[in-house]
């Protein structure tokens, strides 16, 4: 079967760089077989990787320990599921992996793309060849899953333990799909710069990907916070390393780009700078994969240090040249068709809010790679952590949660006073009760209270917003409440999906924003005794420790401490945390033990304790507890989050017409909006 | 009690009151547990001691990295990675330093001139450690205003160009079955475009 893997790889290398080559060469406007050849060469390239795909599947889960890559990754008692995961668990997998799905998404938006757009296409055939073949070429090259060794060991080395995880089955995946699929609308962003065409066709034609890319993003990105928080064992979700912050740029770029690319339908401006956001939104998500590749940065999340990184780094500035070359060139091709006409404006509002975001993403890139520059510049080296990331993008994201509540308060090209004041009455209001509820019950932390203070704000503009639709329909139509809102909703995806997204966002800040009171506290307890701890709401928790249990379970040997829980005198149950010590099928210790942290979870606080180890070598436990306010609204932000972008992409609902200048009066732009109607929110 | 001071403790009851931590004395450890079926598999632990929960000791130990390349800070690290033989290490000299006397900032510079500036989780802010600070702030606010400027510049319009309409609460006038009665609009054919503006919503 790895013959047949190498092969295929090999055969998808050539497929695609002759699809390449045709699409960019072939001068295929006077050939259309050229073009057709070009448009082809996808789905075979596609066909080519999924058996490529499917080799190593096979040889993975037969446990043919003489490919490296399989003894590498598996062992034999390594549980079915982890066995399937270990695809994309190591470098060279996840090579292949990208590369499929990659393949996979190129063949889709060839055949499900409309036929309107049919001129753009060999062109985005072209690119996605282009980036398939060099994806190929690197695993030819460097980094190959087929390899074999000079001889069959009796078991593999097996899964790392903290990958062994229902987390990092999802996980991983989520956050690959979505770097890869934002090569589709690059692709588009390429083919609309190379035909000339840059009115907002290529933006209709690749919309849904964008949200395809971005919503992939926000769930691997939520998926890693969970899979840290439940896995690491360190009470925390997020940490600002190299790895978490590279999946974060390409999001906040893409985030951007669907907040401006309204204003380049409403209005027809920016349309520079859409093609530049989705040209970085790209690189971005290369410069990722550099940084998680090549070790030149140090990383929790690194994969082993080879030579694939300068791969990455060539393709980066290649792909850097040939796209701004070109952005460029068709400069004078992209003047805007209107100007901005006011501060008051709802597309002044979206630029601000591009350029926080904009201004968070090079914070975080500046962040990331100011070790190197520093120990370039003045051969020092240093360390950016947390603390650094915290002191510069806090103020920048609370910005950010501002103009997140002003944009859809604002109505198109200007507001009259008038409507401004009606919009923010209540937004203003609710997010000025907040803070002063937040200062009566005594905090007194500025961040935390401005974040829920801002919270508020955006969750008065939200609530305003579903609320004046919904009362419209409701006198417009007769109908009830639910109704309407389902209505309002339903045919109004875009606008509406946008809303719940942001109230995905808004809660997360809250939830963030809670991390500012953990309470963290180290007991050692012999079987029989307590511990007490109280949480941030003054709840008292007693910790009564129960003994350890020692026994083996799958492919690890399972040691659990357990603990009896009172929450203010009340029980609320048993935790337990776990040492494993994974085996493997011959009994043999793989990897140093890792821990299970035992999780108690209420809307308000985590306890979150991990048995930290052994005094003596007896049943006595060293325990670390730590009480995180607020955590369970992460995760409950995260689905809220792709709730909405899920709403804003689901197929059907009226197309966003862009109209001219002289089409919008001004007045009744502020009238519309100011009813909660008519006009497009957030994307 | 006043329905003021009810509605204030229910809030702090509900929301975020300050920072409360129970003081406990560690367990007395003069008796010793039962042994483990296998100890091998668990990672050996010194006692908790006061110094561990010391919030002093913490809050350097956050300023700290671990030097076993973990890339996180001393107290992270101890308290995670159990298999780091160096945080504990790191932990006992913070603890014996503040002990000795030394105030945070002086461990926290004992550690710089015995491990290097990367010792630190965040640099310094001074010198070129300055731009790492400032540069992301001010470019944002550099070109936030520019672009203010910029706008405001081309909105310095005659007013007469941005025939504005006294706006009413459109969802006040819309009966349910025909469009409002706005105010006199001078563009012919706006109210054409209004219709289908509401047709819009409507689809």
């Amino acid at each position: 079967m790895t013959l047949l893997g190498q092969f295929s790889l090999w055969l998808a290398f050539l497929v695609a760089g002759w699809g390449a080559a045709v699409a960019f060469l072939g001068r295929w406007p006077d050939r259309p077989d050229l073009a057709r050849s070009a448009v082809r060469s996808t789905y075979a390239v596609c066909a080519s990787l999924l058996v490529a795909a499917l080799c190593l599947w096979k040889a993975l889960l037969s446990h043919d320990f003489n490919v490296e890559y399989v003894a590498q990754y598996t062992s034999r008692n390594l549980p079915l599921s982890y066995v399937f995961a270990a695809f994309w668990a190591g470098q060279k997998g996840s090579l292949l992996f990208w590369a499929t799905i990659l393949s996979v998404f190129g063949a889709l938006a060839q055949s499900l793309t409309s036929r309107r757009h049919e001129s753009l296409m060999p062109y985005l055939a072209g690119v996605t060849n282009a980036v398939v073949a060099f994806f190929v070429l690197t695993m030819l090259l460097s980094a190959n899953p087929f390899e074999r060794l000079p001889f069959t060991p009796e078991d593999g080395r097996g899964l790392n333990p903290q990958l062994q995880n229902p987390g990092m089955t999802i996980h991983p995946p989520m956050l690959y799909l979505g770097y890869i699929s934002i090569t589709i609308p690059f692709g588009f962003a390429l083919a609309a710069l190379i035909a000339k065409q840059v009115d907002s066709s290529w933006i209709h034609a690749m919309r849904k990907w964008t949200i395809l890319s971005w919503l992939f993003l926000s769930a691997g990105i939520t998926l890693g916070m969970w899979w840290a928080y439940v896995e690491l064992g360190w009470g925390g979700y997020w940490s600002w390393d190299p790895v978490e912050n590279a999946s974060l740029l390409p999001w906040l770029t893409m985030t951007a780009f669907l907040h401006s690319v309204m204003i380049q339908e409403k209005r027809g401006m920016l349309k520079r700078w859409n093609l530049g956001l989705i040209v970085a939104s790209f690189l971005l998500s290369i410069f990722g994969t550099f940084i998680t590749r090549s070790g030149i940065i140090a990383s929790v999340h690194s994969f082993t240090q080879s030579g694939v990184g300068y791969f990455f780094l060539g393709f980066l500035i290649v792909a850097a040249i040939v796209s701004f070359t070109l952005l460029y060139l068709r400069w004078p091709l992209l003047e805007p068709d209107a100007k901005l006409e006011s501060l008051a404006s709802r597309e002044a509002a979206f630029l601000f809010n591009n350029l926080a975001l904009v201004g968070i993403a090079f914070s975080v890139l500046w962040g990331t790679l100011f070790p190197i520059l520093s120990e370039a510049i003045r051969g020092t080296k240093i360390t950016v952590g947390p603390p650094f990331f915290n002191r510069v993008n806090v103020p920048l994201g609370l910005f950010l949660v501002l103009l997140t509540g002003i944009g859809p308060l604002i109505a198109w090209r200007k507001a009259s006073l008038v409507n401004l004041r009606r919009q923010f009455i209540a937004p203003v209001l609710t997010g000025a009760l907040v803070s002063l509820g937040l200062v009566v019950a005594g905090i007194r932390d500025l961040y935390p209270v401005m974040a829920w203070g801002l919270a508020g704000f955006v969750a008065g503009t939200v609530g305003q917003e579903f609320w004046r639709g919904t009362r419209a329909r409701r006198r417009m139509h007769g109908e009830t409440i639910p109704l309407a809102l389902g209505r309002l909703v339903a045919r109004n995806r875009r606008r509406y999906g946008g809303y719940i997204v942001h109230t995905g966002f808004l809660v997360y800040v809250a939830a963030f924003a809670g991390m500012a009171f953990k309470v963290t506290r180290e007991v050692t307890l012999l079987p029989g005794e307590s511990a007490e701890i109280t949480s941030p709401y003054g709840h008292t928790y007693r910790l009564t420790h129960m003994g350890v249990s020692q026994y083996p379970q799958l492919n690890r040997f399972v040691s659990a401490a357990s603990l009896e829980v009172r929450k203010d005198g009340r029980r609320i149950g048993r935790i337990t945390s776990e040492k494993r010590q994974h085996l493997d099928s011959f009994g043999r210790p793989t990897f140093n033990p890792s821990t299970e942290a035992a999780i108690w979870s209420d809307a308000r606080e985590d306890l979150y304790v991990v048995y930290a180890g052994t005094i003596g070598g007896t049943d006595q436990a060293s325990y670390a507890i730590t009480i995180n306010p607020l955590v369970m609204w992460v995760w409950v932000g995260g689905g809220i989050l792709i709730l909405g972008g899920l709403v804003t992409m689901w197929p059907g609902g009226p197309r966003i017409t862009r109209r001219s200048p002289s089409e919008v009066q001004p007045g009744y732009s502020a009238v519309l909006a100011g009813a909660g109607v008519g006009e497009d929110g957030p994307p | 009690m006043t329905r003021r001071d009810f509605l204030r403790g229910s809030l702090a009851a509900t929301l975020l009151p300050g920072l409360q931590s129970a003081p406990q004395a560690p367990p007395d450890s003069t008796r010793r547990g039962d042994p483990l079926y296998d100890p091998s598999v668990v990672q050996e632990r010194a006692l908790t001691t006061a110094a561990d929960n010391d919030p002093v000791v913490q809050a350097v130990e956050r300023r700290l990295k671990c030097t076993c390349g973990c890339n996180l800070d001393i107290y992270i690290c101890r308290t995670t990675d159990f298999t780091c033989s160096y945080s504990p290490v790191l932990h006992r000299e913070v603890v014996a330093l503040l002990a000795a006397g030394a105030s945070p900032d002086a461990v926290v510079a004992a550690f710089v001139d015995k491990y290097g500036e990367s010792t630190l989780m965040a640099p310094p802010p001074q010198g070129f450690n300055l731009a790492g600070y400032l540069l992301p702030g001010v470019l944002v606010t550099a070109v936030g205003l520019l672009l203010a400027w910029v706008i405001a510049r081309r909105s310095r319009r005659p007013e007469g160009q941005l025939a504005a309409v006294t706006p009413g609460r459109l969802e006040e006038a819309l009966p349910t079955d025909r469009l409002p009665d706005l105010p006199p609009i001078p563009n012919p054919g706006a109210d054409e475009r209004l219709r289908k503006a509401l047709q819009e919503v409507e689809d």
